[in-house]
């Protein structure tokens, strides 16, 4: 489900399936992207940012049209205990590989790869990034 | 405040493709440098810049060339054997490789006969430290070749080599490099190309066009509009660019100078210290305020261009200097911008 901000709509909420990941895009070249994630990030549940949650950067292909401070981002995933994914969505390969691996979250945190947790993953992609 | 369509600007693609690395080494800063303007890291801080070394000595008029003129930006990497000592034998040699290359029929100048002369000369005042290599200037005027003793020599290409407190890319590069990582160009793109041409086969160099990403555009805009100017004229100007329409569209928004300086000494902290957090709130300010009145995100499109009374600066890497007070810490800037785009 895409949606351009939160919280969603509540009328709908009975014929919503479970939300098993949320991916919040933020453009670096727009700082608009990053306030309305900020400000979104509020109508979260808090059982979500025990690994449901990820943060994908786009736009990082062209570093001179950046608008927002890599830092800022940074720290985001770092408040929220969730990973950063960088992606420039232009190049085919990386957009194929990026969409790859948020379907491979989306299964664990859906439950189906055995073994695996969303919480566990999310450790594991945070303590890697940190390296 | 203003709204109106303006001229499409033309992109140059000096976009670097990389992907950012998050775990970038912060450069020491000697004398507190800025590095969170860059984009790069941890909280940026920007301090005034240090005197330079020969302040005193520096002859406003040697360094009046750079005022009021438009200038594209490039970096440099070093430059391999270039010596200072040698300026003259440069010169000749540029002159000659220039003759060549319009007798390849690369004439730049069409019908009239005239004679290029090329003078090279160092600038000592226009560095940041002692361990800076002095400025090189590079001109190029046109003499009609028909009355060679009294013709009056028109000056039509200017090109200026500099490095202002560029320590952290001289101290890694081996004794025989100089590194004069910004080169500021004023005159016809032809010229630049013969130039660039030469100066990369004599000294194994290579020029990029300098861009200038809007998070250092409103860096810039935020440390102008805190200058202290005598007569303040000239509004604070920011120009968008609004992305994914079919036709080209552009929002100028123009703001009073006192305005605009009221507004960011009460967001500055501590005088001579930026900090990006101080950056975002002034720019933040802005926008709000615009959004208030033309209920458009300015946050949304990209930052193009910025004019105050102190210096106006285009991300294509096309600067205008217009107060001499101000010019070492700006080159110092760009020349910071300018090591950032080499390594």
């Amino acid at each position: 489900h895409l949606t351009t901000s939160l919280p969603l709509p509540s009328e709908r909420d009975h014929l919503r399936p479970r939300i098993d990941l949320i991916v919040f895009m933020i453009d670096i070249k727009s700082k608009y992207s990053l306030k309305n994630v900020e400000a979104s990030l509020a109508h979260v549940d808090a059982s979500f940012f025990l690994g449901k949650v990820c943060f994908l950067v786009t736009g990082v292909g062209r570093v001179n049209y950046c608008s927002v401070e890599m830092n800022a981002i940074c720290k985001l995933g770092e408040v929220y205990c969730s990973p950063v994914l960088f992606c420039e969505l232009e190049l085919e390969g990386i957009r194929n590989a990026t969409a790859q691996r948020l379907l491979r979250m989306l299964q664990i945190c859906a439950g189906h790869i055995p073994g695996v947790s969303a919480l566990s993953f999310g450790t594991l992609m945070r303590n890697s990034a940190d390296e | 405040s203003g709204g109106r369509p303006g001229v499409p600007m033309e992109s140059a693609d000096g976009a670097a493709r990389t992907l950012p690395s998050v775990g970038r080494l912060s450069r020491g800063p000697p004398f507190g440098r800025a590095q969170g303007w860059l984009g790069l890291s941890h909280g940026g801080q920007l301090l005034s810049p240090p005197t330079p070394h020969s302040q005193e000595n520096a002859d406003p008029q040697r360094t009046a060339f750079l005022l009021r003129k438009q200038w594209t930006l490039y970096s440099v990497t070093p430059l391999y054997r270039f010596y200072n000592t040698h300026l003259r034998d440069y010169a000749r040699l540029l002159s000659a490789f220039i003759a060549a290359e319009k007798q390849k029929g690369l004439a730049v100048e069409v019908g009239v006969e005239l004679d290029i002369k090329v003078a090279v000369s160092s600038i000592p005042g226009l560095k940041g430290s002692d361990r800076d290599p002095a400025a090189i200037l590079v001109q190029l005027s046109l003499r009609s070749a028909s009355s060679p003793k009294n013709a009056e020599e028109k000056l039509v290409w200017s090109g200026c080599f500099c490095c202002v407190f560029g320590d952290h890319l001289s101290e890694n590069v081996p004794e025989d490099f100089t590194c004069l990582p910004l080169f500021l160009v004023n005159g016809p793109e032809s010229y630049t190309s013969i130039v660039g041409t030469w100066f990369q086969k004599t000294f194994d160099c290579c020029f990029r066009r300098l861009a200038i990403s809007p998070l250092n555009l409103s860096w810039m805009a935020a440390m102008w509009t805190g200058c202290k100017v005598d007569k303040t004229t000239s509004a604070v100007e920011l120009i968008f660019s609004v992305p994914c329409l079919p036709y080209p569209l552009d929002i100028s928004y123009a703001i009073h100078p006192e305005d605009a300086k009221a507004l960011w000494d009460t967001v500055q902290k501590t005088p001579g210290e930026i900090t990006q957090e101080e950056v975002d709130i002034f720019m933040d300010c802005l926008y709000s305020h615009f959004h208030r009145h033309f209920k458009i995100h300015l946050s949304a499109t990209k930052l193009v261009k910025v004019s105050t009374a102190v210096a106006s600066a285009h991300c294509d890497g096309i600067i205008k200097f217009l107060q001499s007070k101000y010019l070492t810490g700006l080159l110092m800037l760009l020349t910071e911008l300018a090591i950032s785009q080499i390594q």
